[in-house]
């Protein structure tokens, strides 16, 4: 069953900004979804939508096949929002916005305050339920946002960025609790800026730039499409060895970014084995090697130049 | 109703409720004070110079008006500042991402305003107390009816001025402009009939006169309007401002983009 359906979804806010120009986009039930943009691509668009926040201009969606316009109660209890912003009333305690945000959802007081005691630990809050919102650390208000839209217990959650701004101890802990009710059936979308969140958490992914999704496809099968990747050598360079300066790589494009590390433009079909052999003939000693850049991020930039490139007509 | 939503009209109940008790200094100690001070000097000071109003003492005359005055004021600023505050935190989109209908947002908004209305009023009439030794009722049914509708239609209103208000200036423009005026020349501390000539028929299109009037009337048995026609029109302006907060928020005017 699709957990999410959308299609020929429009959104022109009023000042005529054309948000979304008409996007088709399909989760399946259980996946883990990446929706990634630059700013102002439409994903918060999208997500408001989904959720209600937003009026769409034309189009449909579809939640678990619940449609927006003439199913909305039921659509709404398939979702759980965790916004890019902090949205709760900072005033109230921990335990008061998780139990009042399961009331609008229909879940009685006693059941709410049980699941409450059970998100709030599962998210390590439970000792700070009695605490206002505004007391607590930063990492500690997006993992209230992420209890806060458990509590009716949603089978499509929506999380916009919901690890901007946090350390990445917090951010791996966060990342380990998605995967865990992931794995227990619950669908995920995720926008995010971190590349590398959605290529650890995601099997799909879908690309939207200026109001339409220029790539929409599983991250294994979108990676593939890679060509070339840069790598970086950390070399020890011991006395009577050659230094970078005098190093020959036949075959492949490199820099010396100091006296021991290069990098090293690697395509597909060359094999790190070559570059491994070429060095220890020159009696150098690769300490470590590692990526220069995040792969997805190397073709999340490639596509979005790609779809911005003006047409013969532009220019 | 649904059990789902009567849940959901609790906990916008509850929580509202939470909200003016945990702020009891802002909101429940300040009309205690202000009431105070209006018994002291029109009531005692001003009012035994005063005489007899609409055939009672003067201070006993007051009484009802000032209860009224209060309760206006809180169910008004109760729901409008609540609600903004929603708003400019974004914490109205915890209702608004959740299966609640725009008749249960009201319901609850306005029962917050309600039980503050009530809280209020009971505080003030116990401040009356202290300055009138007899302070009898009416018809209580009358009484009762007249502080639930007032209450309502004033909750309402801060609640179409919350949706409306773009800053905080916004929703003390109505009170200020409004509110204050309509109070003060609705019969709160005179008889429209010491009014000359035109200017009674003009405080009869005061809204806030007819529930001054059936207020009283409940507590003294003396009025300027008609009772039945009081509460006719109070009933109306409830009808007309549901209908207009109905409206706004099925459209999201004010909450949605």
């Amino acid at each position: 069953m699709k957990a999410l359906s959308i299609r020929g979804l429009k959104k022109t806010y009023k000042g005529g900004h054309e948000a979304l120009k008409g996007i088709d986009l399909d989760v399946e039930e259980g996946d883990f979804f990446a929706l990634l943009g630059p700013n102002g691509a439409g994903k918060s668009t999208t997500i408001g939508i989904i959720s209600s926040l937003v009026n769409k201009s034309s189009g449909t969606v579809n939640v678990f096949g619940y449609d927006l316009d003439t199913q909305l109660v039921d659509l709404k209890r398939q979702i759980g929002l965790v916004p890019q912003e902090f949205n709760f009333n900072q005033f109230e305690t921990v335990q008061q916005i998780v139990v009042n945000q399961a009331g609008y959802y229909g879940v009685p007081r006693e059941l709410a305050k049980q699941r409450a005691e059970k998100y709030l630990k599962q998210l390590s809050l439970w000792d700070k339920r009695d605490s206002p919102a505004r007391m607590l650390s930063g990492g500690m208000k997006r993992r209230l946002m992420i209890a806060r839209a458990l509590l009716h217990e949603p089978k499509l959650l929506i999380l916009d960025e919901p690890t901007a701004g946090v350390d990445i101890e917090l951010r791996r802990s966060m990342w380990d609790y998605l995967e865990t009710i992931n794995k227990q059936g619950i669908t995920i979308i995720l926008t995010t800026h971190y590349l590398e969140e959605a290529e650890t958490l995601c099997r799909n992914i879908a690309i939207i730039d200026q109001g339409t999704i220029i790539e929409n496809t599983s991250i294994k099968r979108l990676l593939a499409t890679l060509n070339m990747e840069t790598f970086v050598f950390d070399l020890a360079v011991n006395e009577g060895q050659s230094s970078t300066a005098e190093l020959t790589l036949e075959g492949f494009k490199w820099r010396a970014l100091d006296d021991h590390t290069i990098e090293v433009d690697v395509e597909k079909s060359q094999g790190l084995n070559r570059v491994f052999e070429q060095l220890s003939a020159q009696h150098l000693t690769v300490l470590s090697m590692r990526n220069k850049a995040n792969r997805l991020e190397e073709l999340f930039v490639n596509l979005v130049e790609k779809g911005r490139k003006p047409t013969a007509a532009e220019a | 109703m649904s059990s789902i939503s009567f849940i959901a009209l609790k906990t916008i109940w509850i929580k509202e409720c939470t909200r003016f008790l945990r702020i009891w200094v802002q909101t429940l100690v300040p009309p205690a004070i202000t009431m105070t001070l209006y018994f002291v000097i029109f009531g005692s000071i001003v009012g035994e110079r005063i005489g007899d109003m609409g055939g009672r003492p003067y201070m006993e005359f007051i009484v009802p008006g000032l209860i009224m005055m209060s309760i206006i004021t809180n169910s008004y600023s109760n729901v409008a500042s609540s609600f903004f505050s929603a708003k400019f935190q974004r914490n109205i989109e915890e209702m608004l991402v959740a299966p609640v209908s725009p008749a249960v947002i009201i319901g609850g908004y306005v029962g917050g305003g309600l039980a503050r209305a009530m809280i209020v009023a009971v505080i003030v009439t116990c401040v009356s107390f202290l300055f009138v030794e007899n302070v009898s009722i009416h018809h209580a049914g009358i009484l009762v009816l007249t502080v639930i509708l007032t209450s309502t239609l004033f909750s309402l209103g801060g609640l179409i001025n919350a949706i409306h208000a773009k800053t905080f200036d916004d929703i003390s423009i109505v009170p200020t402009f409004v509110l204050t005026p309509l109070t003060y020349l609705g019969g709160v501390f005179f008889s429209i009939q010491l009014l000359p000539g035109i200017w009674e028929q003009v405080a009869q299109a005061n809204p806030v006169l007819y529930m001054v009037n059936a207020f009283r009337y409940g507590f003294l048995g003396v009025s300027d309007v008609n009772v039945g026609v009081a509460l006719a029109v109070i009933i109306g302006f409830n009808l007309v401002l549901f209908t207009l907060a109905y409206t706004l928020l099925k459209r999201g005017a004010g909450i949605r983009s």
